[in-house]
């Protein structure tokens, strides 16, 4: 038998790609976030306090993890138990007990959760302590009446997934139920804009943004969330059309149904948008004062603190949110199997077949996902993050996890220090930048 | 008898006046004197009160009404009634672009000529305008109606799905899914009544309807020029 050399540029999925697209003539369509390896926060590690830096106590000196949040205009700032918030998500994308489910397990700890695309329901505003109401190009079940029932509202220009792209829900997923809140006929594909329809630029996002305030009294923080691109830039023009806090979503950031193509080569790694977020920040003088939410791959309290310690004040989750809920569990194999994919492999969220009962809107999938013990398990999810945060901060001698900072950061990657715009491990080197 | 409420913007804040204006269980005839093209007048009313407001206002006048019937005796800028719920918007002059977007609901009329992007993402509302409109009107627009007296800039109802649109006179060019359809009797009726509506007694047989030919409501790849 000759040797079988499989080609690096057209390897085996490339090929099936090829295959794929020329039986079906239309891109390929899928959920989850990019899933090519990145420079990512794994890339960093803490400096403990030793001899030069005193430690706190573990377990006996406290470590503070609330975060304020919108306090430049709004009357009512949310001020949360802890810095882990939960990522915008629809009902559409996401069940109606799914979304219950993130409601629950968030006010659990003090913190919030946002809508998505496709407008608020009951359920997700009875059971969110702090709900954030996302203002999005489609306005899809765009109400006042909501509005006014927000905590916050999140002007969305883009996510980590695609920035600028549009929304997308496959007639899957549009039952009764979706299409009404949507204003669309049930069934079929939906293309949604990429653009909002009444403003371009931020010029005109000043005045929109102050018309949010005007219906709203001045009462709700107004948080811009963009995809990470030109994020020195965006988080300028964010700024400076009044945003209360920026999101920035980098391109690990999760998505319920968006083009592959999209997905993979487009937007930049959460690592290297951190600082060019924080330095546009720093140089308006407003940072710390418009408060920077990091979303895009955050798995762990690692990541957590990483985040707080190059900038950020809090951070969202989405993809994470979902495991934590029972997304691609083990004791769904068989099903996955029968997909064609496997638990921990599992991203059609478009397809609406999920055996997890979560990115569906199938009522006998979805009856199988219980959203009080999501509720439950993502709580326990966030407490772990919070107390693993807490530790290294504790370690890093910190009396609140947002007192870490990029002097307790290293990197072991020359293409994370150049990102993170932290030393390389053992040398005063961050490659691009002065050395320090 | 209620009396009318006078709010004057050259001597009174924006914001005090829609505060003024959200005020519990309003009633009764109020007027905005000296808006001056302002921004954001009179937005997220929601209560069953006349409003004038006497002069030319600028991006977003009366934006998420709910209820509230308002007149601008001027032009309106971008955005006029954008996200209307209820009640109704009249502009007397002319509006700039994306007069009427993604609005659920309610009547907005607009005397004058509406500029590009009018009824952009429209959700249900009624939109009447008395002379042209510019390009993309329409673009995307779920449901309700439009009806422009006069001509259709191009690309009339881009991307339409289940939105009524009736145009009296020439449409430079229509957008993606976007057919001229047969005038049935129930919909010279439905014109009829919302020409009356605005105060207009057009015939109608002058008028031709456009809507979706809902070929791009699945992903296909004969559609692939259109995405």
């Amino acid at each position: 038998m000759s040797y079988l050399r499989e080609s690096a540029t057209f390897n085996r999925s490339v090929i099936a790609e090829i295959q794929r697209a020329a039986d079906t003539g239309i891109y390929d369509i899928r959920g989850w976030g990019a899933k090519r390896p990145l420079p990512h926060f794994d890339d960093l590690l803490f400096l403990g306090a030793s001899m030069s830096r005193y430690p706190l106590e573990g377990y006996r000196e406290r470590c503070d993890t609330d975060v304020v949040l919108g306090d430049r205009h709004a009357k009512h700032p949310l001020h949360l138990d802890i810095p882990v918030t939960i990522a915008g998500m629809s009902f559409g994308a996401l069940s109606g007990p799914a979304k219950e489910a993130l409601g629950r397990g968030a006010s659990a700890v003090g913190t919030s959760t946002t809508t998505g695309d496709g407008g608020m329901t009951g359920e997700e505003r009875s059971q969110s302590k702090y709900l954030v109401y996302q203002y999005l190009p489609s306005r899809y079940g765009m109400n006042p009446d909501d509005l006014r029932k927000a905590d916050a509202i999140e002007v969305v220009l883009g996510q980590g997934a695609k920035p600028g792209g549009g929304g997308m829900l496959l007639g899957q997923k549009i039952s009764p139920r979706v299409a009404a809140m949507r204003t669309l006929p049930e069934g079929i594909d939906q293309r949604s804009a990429c653009r909002h329809p009444d403003w371009t630029g931020p010029d005109d996002l000043t005045i929109k943004i102050n018309e949010l305030r005007e219906i709203t009294d001045w009462e709700k923080p107004i948080y811009v969330k963009v995809g990470a691109t030109r994020t020195y830039y965006d988080v300028k023009l964010a700024v400076h059309a009044g945003a209360d806090v920026v999101v920035v979503d980098g391109m690990q950031g999760g998505t319920a149904a968006t083009q592959e193509v999209f997905i993979e080569h487009v937007g930049v790694p959460t690592l290297a948008a951190v600082p060019q977020a924080v330095q546009a920040l720093q140089e308006l003088g407003v940072h710390r004062r418009v408060q920077l939410i990091v979303s895009g791959g955050i798995r762990s309290g690692a990541d957590v603190a990483k985040a707080l310690a190059l900038g950020a004040d809090a951070v969202a989750i989405g993809t994470a949110a979902l495991i934590a809920l029972g997304d691609n569990h083990p004791r769904y194999s068989a099903e996955y199997e029968k997909l064609g994919s496997a638990a921990g492999f599992f991203d059609d969220f478009q397809d609406g077949t999920d055996p997890a009962g979560i990115s569906t809107q199938d009522p006998e999938l979805a009856s199988r996902f219980d959203p009080v013990e999501g509720g439950r398990r993502l709580a326990n999810y966030l407490r772990v993050l919070t107390m693993e945060a807490q530790t290294i901060a504790r370690a890093c001698g910190k009396s609140h996890v947002c007192h870490l900072e990029p002097e307790d950061l290293v990197a072991v990657t020359i293409e994370a220090a150049a990102m993170a715009r932290v030393p390389l491990a053992g040398t005063d080197w961050i490659p691009g930048h002065d050395v320090r | 008898m209620e009396t009318l409420v006078a709010l004057d913007l050259a001597t009174t804040e924006l914001r005090e006046v829609n505060a003024a204006l959200h005020a519990p269980g309003l009633s009764g005839d109020f007027v905005i004197t000296h808006p001056d093209g302002a921004h954001n007048v009179a937005v997220g009313l929601n209560a069953d009160i006349r409003l004038t407001i006497d002069g030319h206002v600028g991006y977003y006048a009366a934006g998420m009404n709910q209820l509230a019937h308002v007149t601008i005796n001027g032009n309106a800028g971008t955005g006029v009634a954008e996200n209307m719920m209820s009640g109704t918007v009249w502009v007397k002059g002319s509006a700039s672009q994306s007069a009427g977007a993604t609005a659920h609901g309610g009547l907005l009329v607009i005397e004058g000529k509406a500029a590009a992007r009018c009824g952009i993402s429209m959700k249900g509302v009624d939109i009447v305008v008395g002379g042209d409109v510019g390009h993309m009107s329409a673009f995307m627009a779920q449901a309700g109606r439009l009806v422009v007296r006069g001509d259709a800039g191009e690309a009339l109802g881009d991307s339409i799905y289940e939105a009524h649109i009736y145009v009296r006179g020439h449409v430079a060019s229509l957008g993606a899914d976007c057919i001229a359809k047969e005038m049935r009797a129930e919909h010279h009726a439905e014109l009829e009544s919302l020409l009356a509506a605005a105060g207009f007694d057009d015939n109608t047989a002058d008028y031709t309807r456009y809507g979706s030919a809902r070929s791009l409501y699945h992903f296909h790849v004969d559609n692939a020029t259109a995405y």
